[in-house]
């Protein structure tokens, strides 16, 4: 049965069904890749999205409990990764591989939004849930503290 | 995935021999390939009429920051302006030479050889400028970008010479003119990640990224115990499930020889060699492949390798301990002799498990079959080895096998093993179309080549002064008489061998049925725990302080190698003056000598050489009533030779080093009944973003060669913490990982 979800503000029909799992549907029906799969159980946020603003991970959303409600991906954070995160990431450049950073940049921009100034330990906190194979962790840290002090806006 | 390629003015027959090294003499070299005399350096640069300049980055980018770090090189002598370089990855091609990444080698592999491609680039172009002017070569100069004749003011961009400068003879790669180091202007200052932009805007850049048109997606269900095989499945029932277009029961490949994929009854086919036996979904989406697998019923007939299981290997181990050992490596002066006249003697056993790799990318390959050839879009850090590996599988010549490289979510050398890619070819093969073959985690935990267990028994002897007079070492790998698996073999040379007076290294060996491989510092990662463990155990029974012991043995005069018996391994290169330069700058750094250790707050120590690169690391740990530990910092100091490359890309490997080293100690991989028990990040975890120390990391600039990045931080770091545990609490971590020596990472 079609579904109709909205993603980075784009109303799409998507037949599936609705115990598909949302990073799949972003993935391989509407072709934006830069939502990561990297382990399917939740316990990697390689596939984070915001839906509503909240940070969710899109391997164990399934698309059905997301119809009528805003999907935001990496693609759709900003038109031209202009950001202050994705500036930031670019500017302490944070990446090694890079496959894990979409969710990074997505969990970071979610904490952001909540908590412009955040401690040490408030990032400590959102960011615990993103693995990074790498070990770019400590950069990742550099990278918020600077856009927070880049002066972080709320994107509504 | 298609490159997309502009209409540039290409600077043409930009050839010449002598790009053979001959400056550097490293054991770890085998992973670039022989240099390669008939390399071509015209494939690598092409300079666009506006002077924008391509540069193609040949070896593949596994997160070693190499897509950055070779281009640096050429644009460095071409005197390239940065802003106007635009990196694009090579395909697999001859003309490019080696492109593998592996063994920490792309940085002395490409210095020479990398360089020398933008120098003859940059004298073409001074030649087709001083022709215009009708003045000598030797009056023209070069700015970013630019030929200028300094003495009339005049001056050309590269983009309006390009035309001119590719009809020239290019000059001798011997005769190249290199820059002095110090007018470098690219390298040795820090540059971002040439694709950081469109990481951190999502684009499509990895393997798993890959879109052909009409391509299926593809599952495989392997034997769940290596070696095992499907009597029957309900390839019936899994073919009318929604999308399923194929089912495919791999019956295994009878030997390497022989063809590859005959075809015996309906729904079967004969898996090519390097391929596992198994069940294959092939699906519209693959989703609808993955969620088939839900419904697969396979009655597998496992083989000899279900008896296997971590217990018995254990116990195997405690019975190899105590029998007289299979084989000496090394053997010199009289072990038992100076135990027996020992002041102190000390023993220990340390035991580390088998682990997994866990790239966050899984393994996955597209490939294409059409009219008896193939195109492939892969993810491997040795995509020659894998084409040669696909072409002897599916009997086809490599000449009909293209390969595109992809940017790869992590290698640790897991991609060095490229049985995806022969399953993507055989698959796409078997359907006669495209198809995307992308590993579950599950199968990625389940299949992986492991870095491999061990044990070690240690004795060590100390005289009346706490000198170290005898040391006797029995490892326990895996294998089969003299043969051991990839990733479990030890050398004669490995540290503190030639720095005893007294010294003997044995060998046995238990039969295993299981893939293994490298893990990032292969062998160095398992050995330099257990050893650097031992050594503090000794400085401690002797009342001395580590810094001071390890001085004491990089003092005496090495013992050489002789020819001997079982001997493996070349000879011993490491240069103790640069193991102690770095030792003694860490521990200036990090205040050393005037550390405080006090319950539940201590520090430790350890150094390593390894793939040509010296580091010493110093970690401060503090210890809860609950055992758990707390990392809190990390000095470093390493000496990779005369020059760091790029010291963004050259720090990011070592946080990556030693977040790695972490979170080996936390992981394991168990059998029971042959079946790994271990399936995804929740029980084979890596370092969280809260657990990662502070990093203060510090260079040790020496007059050697470079060397690569990859590697060598990682070793020291898993002892240094080990260390500093018990400087802490008093209590020996000799077992990891650390949850079986009652530790955990707080």
């Amino acid at each position: 049965m079609p579904l109709k979800i909205k993603v980075n503000n784009v109303v799409s029909t998507v037949d599936v069904p609705p115990d598909t799992p949302l990073l799949w549907v972003l993935r391989d029906v509407l072709d934006l890749k830069g939502s990561k799969y990297g382990c399917g159980i939740g316990q990697c946020g390689a596939c984070m999205v915001h839906v509503n603003g909240v940070p969710t991970r899109s391997c164990t959303t399934e698309v059905g409990s997301v119809a009528g409600q805003a999907v935001t991906t990496i693609e759709g954070l900003s038109p031209d990764g202009s950001h202050p995160v994705q500036v930031a990431w670019e500017q302490i450049d944070v990446a090694q591989c890079g496959y894990c950073q979409a969710g990074q940049i997505m969990t970071a921009a979610a904490l952001l939004s909540k908590t412009p100034n955040p401690t040490d330990s408030d990032i400590d906190a959102a960011m615990s849930g993103n693995l990074c194979r790498c070990g770019t962790y400590l950069r990742i840290r550099q990278a918020i503290h600077q856009a927070a002090s880049a002066g972080f806006v709320s994107q509504k | 995935m298609r490159l997309n390629r502009r209409s540039f003015l290409q600077i043409t027959a930009l050839t010449g021999g002598g790009l053979a090294l001959g400056f550097f003499d490293n054991p770890f070299l085998w992973a670039q390939g022989a240099p390669r005399a008939d390399l071509s350096p015209t494939a690598f640069i092409k300079i666009a009429g506006d002077g924008t300049i391509t540069i193609m980055a040949r070896a593949p980018e596994i997160g070693q920051g190499v897509k950055t770090m070779l281009p640096m090189m050429i644009a460095e002598e071409l005197d390239a302006d940065w802003s106007k370089v635009r990196v694009e990855q090579a395909d697999l091609d001859d003309r490019f030479g080696g492109q593998s990444a592996g063994g920490s080698t792309s940085t002395q592999g490409n210095y020479l050889p990398m360089r020398r491609v933008g120098g003859a680039c940059r004298q073409m172009l001074i030649g087709a400028a001083a022709k215009r002017w009708g003045v000598a070569e030797s009056e023209c100069t070069t700015a970013p970008n630019r030929v200028v004749h300094a003495s009339s003011e005049r001056s050309f961009g590269y983009g309006e010479l390009a035309t001119e400068a590719g009809a020239l003879t290019p000059p001798s790669m011997d005769a190249v003119k290199l820059k002095d180091p110090k007018d470098f202007r690219i390298l040795g200052k820090p540059h971002a990640n040439v694709d950081i932009h469109a990481i951190v805007t999502g684009k499509p850049l990895f393997g798993i990224d890959c879109k052909v048109p009409g391509m299926l997606h593809a599952v495989i269900q392997r034997s769940p115990v290596v070696g095992g095989k499907v009597k029957t499945a309900n390839l019936d029932e899994i073919k009318k499930l929604p999308g399923v277009r194929n089912v495919l029961i791999i019956s295994p490949a009878p030997n390497s020889a022989g063809p590859a994929d005959t075809k015996t009854e309906p729904g079967t086919a004969i898996a090519a060699a390097g391929m596992e036996p198994g069940v294959a979904i092939v699906a519209d989406t693959w989703w609808q492949a993955q969620s088939a697998r839900r419904s697969l019923n396979v009655d597998w007939e496992p083989g000899p390798g279900a008896a296997q299981s971590s217990e018995q290997f254990d116990k195997n181990a405690a019975e190899l301990m105590t029998a007289p050992p299979q084989n000496t490596l090394r053997s010199y002066g009289d072990v038992d002799g100076a135990l027996g006249g020992a002041a102190k003697i000390v023993e220990a056993t340390y035991a580390y498990p088998f682990l997994a790799h866990g790239t966050l990318e899984p393994m996955d390959t597209t490939a294409s079959y059409k009219d008896g050839k193939l195109e492939m879009w892969t993810t491997s850090q040795s995509p020659g080895g894998g084409r040669s590996q696909v072409a002897r599988a599916l009997n086809m010549q490599p000449s009909d096998i293209t390969v595109h490289i992809c940017r790869i979510g992590g290698g640790f050398g897991r991609r060095l093993q490229n049985d995806y890619m022969v399953e993507a070819a055989w698959l796409a093969k078997q359907v006669g179309g495209a198809v995307k073959l992308v590993w579950s985690r599950e199968d990625d935990m389940a299949h992986d080549g492991y870095r491999p267990g061990g044990y070690h028994a240690f004795k060590g002897g100390l005289d009346a002064k706490g000198k170290l007079v005898a040391w006797r070492q029995h490892f326990i790998t895996y294998g089969e008489g003299q043969r051991y698996v990839s990733g479990g073999a030890m050398e004669a040379v490995e540290f503190p061998s030639g720095r005893v007076p007294n010294y003997a290294l044995f060998v046995s060996a238990q039969p295993l049925i299981l893939h293994t491989g490298a893990l990032r510092a292969p062998g160095h990662n398992a050995y330099a725990w257990a050893i650097k463990g031992f050594v503090d155990e000794l400085a401690t029974a002797g009342g001395r302080d580590p810094l001071e012991f390890y001085m004491e043995m990089l003092n005496s005069t090495p013992v050489p190698m002789v020819a001997e018996a079982g001997r493996r391994g070349g000879n011993d290169t490491m240069n103790a003056e640069r193991l102690k330069g770095v030792l003694q700058l860490v521990a200036e750094k990090s205040g050393w000598a005037s550390r405080k250790n006090t319950p539940g707050k201590g520090y430790g120590l350890a150094c390593h050489y390894c793939h040509a690169g010296y580091f010493a690391e110093v970690a401060e740990v503090t210890v809860d009533a609950r055992n758990r530990i707390k990392v809190t910092k990390i000095w470093a100091a390493g000496d990779v030779g005369n020059q760091i490359m790029n010291p963004s890309g050259a720090e990011a490997q070592v946080h990556g080093s030693i977040v790695e080293g972490m979170s080996q100690m936390a992981q394991e991989i168990t059998l029971k009944d042959g079946h790994p028990q271990q399936s995804n990040y929740n029980n084979h975890p890596m370092l969280r973003f809260r657990q990662a120390p502070q990093i203060e990391l510090f260079w040790r600039m020496t007059e050697f060669p470079p060397t690569g990045l990859g590697e060598p931080a990682l070793p020291p770091v898993l002892p240094a913490i080990a260390n500093a545990v018990f400087a802490a609490t008093g209590k020996r971590i000799r077992t990891l990982p650390l949850a079986r020596s009652g530790f955990s990472f707080a």
